[in-house]
């Protein structure tokens, strides 16, 4: 049972709820007592096109900024060795950092706001994508490089046409393990008022209306889901030769 | 909010050491060091009782699947969905649905630590030399010996990084357990009309400040666990 504090909320979040309701009685408790509402979910499943729309243009950003950001430093540090320690740790250290105490460390420097939420959720993929896109470019096996080298190919042409080739199964499954979270841990930029389907979970600052949280949950799962789907299908389609060796 | 950074910051890390005026709730002591040290002590008990649940249902899973080669779909697509799931309403639902306190907050964000042990323990078995367990067959090991003396050191750096993954997962989603009635870190970050604009900040400073202690410690433990053949091989 929730706590007589939460119960105490369950009026205000009922009148957030279901301000929009105009007549009859109230299809459910807002309090917990009922799992699912599908009379409220049929009435209102528009009033999730919008944080939706937020949540992802939040998350297509982060990932599109922290993939730029990760895959020059994985570039540079792919030929100058000596930079791969301190940019694994740096990054570790980004990583490790949880969202939610890094979006409050960024408050007095930029603010509440989608540029904060940006920011942190950019800085929590560049571990994945720079690691993965190091890990990929190394797994490419030297007698490929030298058969290369010896078609006269530079050494540019070796990166651009045989190592980031050789290198997309690995970097992809980087970038999908960075969308799948980045997806999930979005929900949290509702707490520097930044939108996104976090919003209907957490309601006014209150928490206690089982059906919205589920939908929003819902909604944030098909979308990771559909991405990871999605980012599958694009290794599938730029490595054809895996299909050729593996079938 | 200050209009200087530094200014925020120097406030905050005032706040945790020594009790501040509120200018909130007119006229009370909040913050201090006894506080914050209260605080960053239920953080850790949540923290480490949640990683434990977590170690306890996934461990012997992972160890069992990836030995008997089984489950594979089971323990990759676990791990993979475990990353989509919005800690948010897993607190936020815990919290409605079942009760709050610290007796449904520590298995509800034991679950979001589940998946990353459950697969990388898979993982790690999966990929021990089958030439190394068929010779401690040979040698007339029992299959449980195979497990304890020669899959699980030899999986150790994979699941410690699986490990880390739920631990710093787990810690991260503890900071918003206040909402759920357990007082952690999050109490700071959360109650800003309590604890004001520093407490805010001390907050955030003292959960990032956690969380790379609790990394580091366990990175250590990690190379006390990892069996010195290993770690001649990767050098």
């Amino acid at each position: 049972m929730a706590s007589p504090a939460l119960l105490a909320a369950a009026g205000e979040v009922g009148g957030d709820f279901f301000k929009e309701r105009t007549s009859g009685t109230l299809p459910c408790q807002a309090d917990g007592s009922h799992l699912f509402c599908f009379d409220w979910a049929k009435e209102n499943i528009d009033r999730y096109g919008e944080p939706a729309q937020q949540h992802l243009e939040i998350v297509v950003l982060s990932v599109v900024i922290g993939f730029a950001i990760a895959f020059a430093l994985a570039l540079f540090a792919h030929r100058s060795r000596w930079a791969q320690p301190p940019l694994l740790a740096a990054t570790g250290v980004l990583y490790t950092i949880p969202s939610i105490a890094f979006f409050f460390l960024l408050l007095p420097v930029t603010g509440f706001g989608r540029d904060t939420a940006v920011i942190v959720l950019a800085a929590y993929t560049l571990q994945i994508i720079y690691r993965n896109t190091i890990l990929g470019l190394a797994n490419v096996p030297a007698s490929v490089k030298d058969a290369a080298r010896g078609m006269g190919l530079t050494e540019r042409q070796i990166l651009l046409r045989v190592e980031l080739p050789l290198a997309i199964p690995e970097i992809i499954a980087g970038l999908r393990v960075a969308v799948v979270s980045t997806i999930a841990i979005a929900t949290l930029v509702v707490f520097i008022n930044a939108g996104g389907l976090g919003t209907q979970m957490y309601g006014s600052g209150n928490l206690t209306f089982p059906t919205s949280i589920i939908i929003a949950a819902a909604i944030v799962m098909a979308m990771a889901l559909a991405f990871d789907l999605v980012l599958l299908t694009v290794q599938r389609l730029t490595t054809p030769w895996r299909r050729v060796g593996s079938a | 909010m200050s209009a200087f950074p530094l200014a925020s910051f120097a406030g905050a890390i005032e706040f945790i050491f020594s009790p501040q005026t509120s200018n909130v709730t007119g006229g009370n002591e909040v913050g201090g060091f006894d506080k914050s040290m209260e605080l960053v002590l239920k953080h850790l008990e949540v923290t480490v009782l949640a990683l434990a649940i977590a170690l306890i249902v996934a461990l012997p899973l992972g160890l069992y699947l990836g030995h008997k080669g089984r489950g594979e779909l089971f323990a990759v697509g676990f791990g993979n969905a475990g990353r989509a799931i919005p800690e948010l309403a897993v607190i936020a639902l815990v919290a409605v649905l079942i009760g709050v306190g610290l007796k449904t907050v520590a298995p509800a964000l034991a679950v979001l630590g589940i998946a990353p042990i459950l697969v990388n323990t898979f993982v790690g078995v999966r990929q021990v030399d089958p030439a190394a367990v068929e010779a401690a067959r040979g040698m007339g090991m029992s299959e449980l010996g195979i497990v304890r003396k020669v899959e699980l050191p030899l999986a150790i750096p994979t699941v410690m990084g699986g490990v880390r993954s739920a631990a710093i997962v787990i810690l991260a989603t503890a900071t918003i357990a206040p909402l759920a009635g357990v007082e952690t870190l999050g109490d700071f970050i959360l109650n800003r009309n309590v604890y004001g604009e520093n407490g805010l900040l001390a907050g955030a400073i003292l959960v990032a400040v956690l969380a790379l202690a609790i990394e580091g410690l366990l990175a250590l433990l990690q190379r006390r666990l990892t069996s010195d053949g290993l770690k001649v091989k990767t050098a």
